[in-house]
């Protein structure tokens, strides 16, 4: 350790390897809620295994334990090989590592238990709040100090999509979970009623705007041009994607509280900024796809550039969705269906899951000493098993979706309802089984991602890779 | 609303640290170059260091030395 000739793999190997296992775990969850829903009494009413309790558990080991430790593992990655540096302090990466799994084993362990601020994708109570606070501030420390002793002049585009990411989370976080505590495994929230909904959509959609897109798409920036052996199809747009989507992200959030108590025009400045984000958003997917402009061939057999590239068209289908959904005319038949299940599983399994899979599968290799994973062929497999997935996810989440809101709103001559609630849940069990059929695929997928890791990974040393000597500049 | 008088200075302040950063990153000369860096993270040779199996002693040869 704290060899300045090398560089420091150990962290990314660790985050690396646990974003398998957690996107295992998670995924696992997700299925077997989504089995819940279609046979209500398959856990026999164990509360802690209550879909109530379940949910918050599959949300946050997907988002945070899954897409966390893919984020940590390529951040570090790409802030190495593109300042051409070791990461600052290696005592403080090794304790995001540690600290973050202690994150999620507590998560793992009070969401089942009932302990919750019931603030959505913020469930967890102070104290684990205060620690992920802790992490976060290393993680930022251990990522801008490497920045900072970089031993190239230019910040690639990356890096700058890494470091607005980890800022505005850190920030997100600490407003958002602001709460006065109780007892140890109860506080309630700094704000009440619709200026807590306020606050907490705020958090929530920058949390997907910044957790899930801007980390993501730093992965993009470096990941599609290493395994594309291009470069990306026009940096100074990738420039400019990112001042555009850092400079009006951060209001998107109130189309999460279309015709509440949240004041009209509030709810209208949200939907106006969520349609600009439009044009940044497909700014940077045509970026990422036309890098492979004139090697099209390329996507034919190398399936890590195909997890990799189909990620960036669920980016383009899901920023596309988004805004549409956000308007308020369409949000008032979308609104608490399933299509915005679909919605989000159509950016969460499609953009990215398919972007930190790919990402992972580049990685992992390189940190044993390996030029490639133990079988292509099975890389190949996992992606048609999870695009099979997907597909089967959002198409029918998508047609649920619609169906529930024209039968909530359906309305006899005479002004009475034309459907009770429960007649809108029957019709949706088709729909409920075929998407556990898809989460089932895609989980399958994860399996088999699994097994070639291990084959992968078995019986080779982990290496320190040596830092290359300084490469002349050039202007 | 009054949330807004947080949530919205807060937004300011944000947009005006993130003017003063695009600002450095213009002066400081970030873009004078728009296309180098885009070539340059591929002349980053990161493939598999040399390595004996049997052993697994990693070769200490520098790793930019090897071109695939």
């Amino acid at each position: 350790m704290g060899n300045e000739a090398t560089f420091n793999y150990r962290v990314v190997r660790q985050f690396a390897i646990m974003t398998v296992v957690w996107g295992i775990v998670g995924m696992a969850v997700g299925v077997l809620i989504a089995a819940q829903l279609l046979w209500p009494d398959l856990t026999f009413g164990i509360p802690w295994l209550s879909y109530g309790r379940l949910r918050p558990l599959h949300t946050n080991a997907v988002i945070f334990a899954f897409g966390g430790s893919a984020l940590f593992a390529t951040s570090y990655y790409v802030v190495q090989r593109t300042c051409q540096v070791r990461l600052f302090c290696d005592r403080l990466a090794a304790f995001t590592f540690w600290g973050w799994t202690a994150v999620i084993v507590l998560a793992a362990i009070t969401l089942p238990m009932g302990m919750t601020s019931s603030k959505e994708y913020a469930e967890l109570e102070w104290p684990i709040d205060l620690l992920i606070a802790a992490v976060w501030i290393a993680y930022a420390v251990v990522f801008f100090g490497t920045i900072a002793k970089r031993r190239t002049p230019h910040i690639y585009v990356a890096n700058w999509f890494y470091g607005g990411y980890i800022l505005t989370i850190a920030l997100l976080h600490i407003v958002n979970s602001a709460a006065i505590p109780v007892t140890m495994t109860k506080s309630y929230s700094a704000y009440a009623g619709v200026q807590d909904a306020m606050v907490q959509w705020w958090y929530g959609h920058n949390a997907v705007g910044f957790f899930l897109t801007a980390g993501f798409l730093g992965m993009m920036y470096y990941f599609v041009p290493k395994q594309a052996g291009r470069p990306i199809y026009s940096y100074r747009l990738s420039v400019v994607h990112f001042w555009a989507l850092i400079f009006t992200y951060m209001w998107a959030g109130p189309h999460h509280l279309h015709y509440t108590a949240l004041p009209d025009w509030t709810q209208s400045v949200g939907m106006i900024f969520s349609l600009v984000l439009l044009a940044p958003s497909w700014g940077g997917m045509l970026n990422g796809i036309m890098t492979l402009s004139g090697a099209w061939y390329k996507l034919r057999d190398d399936p890590i550039l195909k997890f990799l590239i189909v990620s960036l068209s669920f980016y383009g289908m899901s920023t596309f969705e988004g805004p549409m959904m956000s308007i308020k005319t369409v949000n008032a038949l979308s609104h608490y269906t399933d299509w915005t299940i679909g919605h989000v599983h159509s950016g969460a399994l499609g953009w990215v899951a398919f972007i930190s899979i790919g990402s992972i599968y580049y990685v992992i290799p390189r940190m044993f000493g390996k030029t490639a994973m133990w079988s292509t062929r099975l890389i190949t497999a996992h992606f048609w098993v999870a695009t099979l997935g997907v597909v089967l996810y959002i198409a029918s989440m998508w047609i649920a979706g619609v169906m529930q809101g024209l039968m909530w709103r359906a309305t006899n001559p005479d002004g009475t309802l034309t459907y009770a609630f429960v007649e809108s849940v029957k019709a949706t069990y088709p729909f409920y089984a075929i998407r556990l059929v898809g989460g089932l695929l895609f989980l399958a997928g994860m399996v088999v991602m699994a097994y070639n890791t291990w084959r992968t990974v078995r019986g080779s040393d982990a290496v320190e890779a040596p830092i290359p000597a300084a490469v002349p500049a050039h202007a | 609303m009054d949330i807004l008088f947080l949530l919205i200075p807060m937004s300011l302040v944000l947009v005006a640290l993130i003017g003063v950063a695009f600002a450095w990153s213009v002066k400081s000369g970030q873009y004078d170059d728009l296309e180098g860096p885009a070539h340059r993270i591929l002349a980053d040779d990161d493939g598999a260091p040399p390595q004996s199996a049997d052993t697994g002693i990693a070769a200490a040869e520098p790793e930019g030395a090897r071109r695939r």
